[in-house]
């Protein structure tokens, strides 16, 4: 892979001239939280990695989207036209988020929605040193081979920037002087010490080759009511999480001229609808049963389908649920057979 | 890019009442060409469409060996059932599919065939059943047990009392309760009709089985009571689905998605799933 430096003072500048050539999109703050998002002024644009509370998702499976008009007649495709996007500041364990999502929405039938946005989306990845709850090395999510177009390492006073794709290559083109090519042993040297230190960083390991079987032998484990009796079946876990891509659909009835818009939108098995038939009959009544739905996803199935977990180790879990139902807590259970409440990450250290 | 979400016009041509609650439609694509040449396999589902009420899969009841028309036999449940039974003959609606496995047809080539089947089960199974009559070279013998609760309730009565009298095809009928006393048939559970069957090969048997899931629990003893491989038996497995293309996530059950690697599974499938055990 080809490799640059870009001087750290010279980022606003390169981001500049990217912004001409699409909508510049990445992390900026809103109230107490980051948020993906477009980019108008690039003085709010967080340069640093940081985790924001929505995941990258949101660019490619937008929370709520139409998916059909239908008038009267015939139902027409959604046409809006989407805009080139060019995201910057997206942490590789994202990355691997949508190098899920590729096989997920691709097999056996292309989802036209997530690919049309991935085809106008330039990503520039930023490496990143973990935080409290980050747990991608366990995951093998803290290092990216590709999904990506422009991948920028941050090291004392410059990136290093790695192409990954032609895409990517065009956004250097846009500025080629911004950029020096001439990595030198001593770069290769502070390369390395960020990897060793970033590795060290890490304040959890989760061995998840070992809970698939786990996750079998724990199938009737009282462990499971446990966290039912806490679950408040909010379904924030599935909204945070960047791998969760379930959604429902709805058709709404424009009352003015008896059109409909079918639009699709979020949906998580943690609601208690998310299993119900016609009739009545609900597969899932018991919360128990879609906690366990959840996590045999992630952890379990996902696994044997493709070879890993479908969890990133992003920690979001970690920070979103209000009762403490994680990856983490769930992962210690299957574990010791038990559910362990002092070993949860208190709320002040979130 | 082509999108499988698309629906596609169709017309409903036929549509008359089987049951107090269970309707029987033919629908054609609006499109001559797609209408002909249009593929499925017996097992497979299509999901129905209806502008401002949304979607829902139901099985397809014809045989691909008589194209043209597709068959469907639906029971008035919900918000999107209850939507089409408002609908009239020659009304639109979309369409797209098919999904699923559907029945592995080649492998069942040469076998003795078991259709199984209790109340609705008969809507995917008569697919397979009219395959199978159409291509009677292909299958060894065949057996079509169904049961019904009450002689009014059987699906299909004038097509399947036909069988009767063919001597390609050994169709037992049964229902729980006679309050006709007129029934000519048998009565009891499905799972009782198991005592009129003789000179059974397991081995080179397909059971197929779709009922209600009262009916399972006993039919499954027989099969297996039979010596008939647990691969070699198949059922139906019903979820809730959204797309049918395997992206919502709604119809899963542990690492299979019902929609896609289903919905017609074999027993020892079903045994592997710890969540339906």
């Amino acid at each position: 892979m080809r490799t640059l430096k870009l001087k750290k003072e010279k980022l606003d500048t390169f981001l500049f001239k990217v912004s001409k050539h699409g909508e510049l999109w990445g992390p900026r703050k809103k109230g107490e939280v980051y948020i993906y998002d477009k980019i108008d002024d690039i003085k709010d644009l967080i340069k640093e990695p940081v985790t924001t509370f929505l995941p990258i998702k949101k660019l490619f499976l937008p929370p709520r989207f139409q998916m059909f008009h239908y008038n009267g007649k015939t139902y027409e495709e959604n046409t809006e036209i989407f805009q080139q996007r060019i995201v910057y500041g997206v942490p590789s364990c994202e990355i691997h988020s949508l190098l899920i999502f590729d096989r997920v929405f691709g097999h056996t039938y292309k989802d036209p929605y997530y690919f049309k946005r991935r085809e106008q989306t330039t990503i520039i990845a930023l490496s990143c040193l973990p935080r409290e709850s980050c747990f991608c090395k366990s995951t093998n999510t803290h290092v990216i081979e590709e999904g990506f177009d422009l991948a920028m390492t941050d090291l004392n006073d410059f990136y290093l920037v790695w192409v990954g794709t032609s895409k990517g290559d065009d956004l250097i083109r846009l500025s080629p002087d911004l950029f020096d090519r001439n990595v030198t042993q001593e770069d290769i040297r502070e390369f390395i010490e960020w990897r060793e230190r970033r590795n060290n960083e890490f304040n959890q390991t989760i061995d998840f080759v070992a809970i698939p079987d786990l996750m079998d032998l724990n199938y009737n484990s009282p462990i499971w009511e446990e966290f039912a009796e806490k679950c408040l079946s909010c379904g924030a876990c599935s909204m945070v999480c960047p791998t969760c891509n379930c959604f429902d659909v709805i058709d709404e009835i424009e009352l003015s001229d008896g059109s409909v818009k079918r639009e699709r939108y979020w949906d998580s098995c943690m609601f208690k609808e998310y299993s119900m038939v016609a009739g009545g009959h609900n597969f899932r009544e018991a919360k128990a049963e879609r906690l366990k739905l959840w996590y045999t996803h992630k952890l379990h199935s996902f696994t044997g389908a493709y070879g890993k977990p479908s969890c990133i180790g992003c920690g979001r879990c970690i920070i979103t649920c209000p009762v403490d139902i994680n990856i983490l807590s769930v992962v210690k259970a299957l574990l010791t057979g038990k559910v362990d409440k002092n070993s949860l990450l208190t709320r002040k250290s979130k | 890019m082509s999108n499988p979400f698309s629906p596609e016009p169709a017309r409903i041509v036929r549509k008359y009442k089987l049951t107090k609650d269970v309707k029987f439609f033919q629908i054609r694509f609006i499109d001559k060409e797609r209408a002909l040449s249009f593929e499925y396999r017996p097992g497979q589902f299509m999901m129905f469409s209806i502008p401002g009420t949304g979607e829902a899969p139901f099985s397809i009841s014809s045989t691909p060996s008589r194209p043209g028309l597709l068959e469907f036999c639906i029971r008035k449940t919900g918000r999107l059932t209850e939507a089409l039974f408002r609908l009239k003959e020659n009304d639109e609606i979309g369409i797209r599919g098919p999904y699923g496995n559907g029945f592995p047809i080649i492998k069942m080539n040469g076998y003795h065939l078991f259709i199984i089947m209790g109340g609705l089960g008969a809507a995917p199974l008569r697919s397979l059943l009219l395959y199978t009559l159409d291509n009677r070279e292909l299958f060894g013998r065949l057996h079509l047990l169904y049961g019904a609760k009450r002689p009014k309730d059987m699906l299909f009565k004038t097509e399947f009392f036909e069988f009767i009298e063919r001597e390609d095809i050994e169709c037992l009928l049964t229902v729980d309760k006679d309050d006709t006393g007129k029934w000519p048939c048998y009565k009891g559970f499905v799972n009782s009709l198991f005592q009129r069957i003789e000179d059974i090969k397991p081995d080179n048997t397909y059971a197929c089985v779709c009922g209600p899931p009262v009916m399972y629990e006993s039919v499954l003893n027989e099969l297996v009571k039979l010596n008939i491989p647990k691969h070699q038996i198949l059922m139906t497995l019903e979820r809730r689905m959204k797309c049918g293309i395997g992206k919502c996530g709604h119809c899963a059950i542990e690492d299979i998605y019902t929609c896609i690697d289903g919905p017609i599974f074999t027993y020892w499938d079903v045994l592997h799933m710890k969540e339906l055990i």
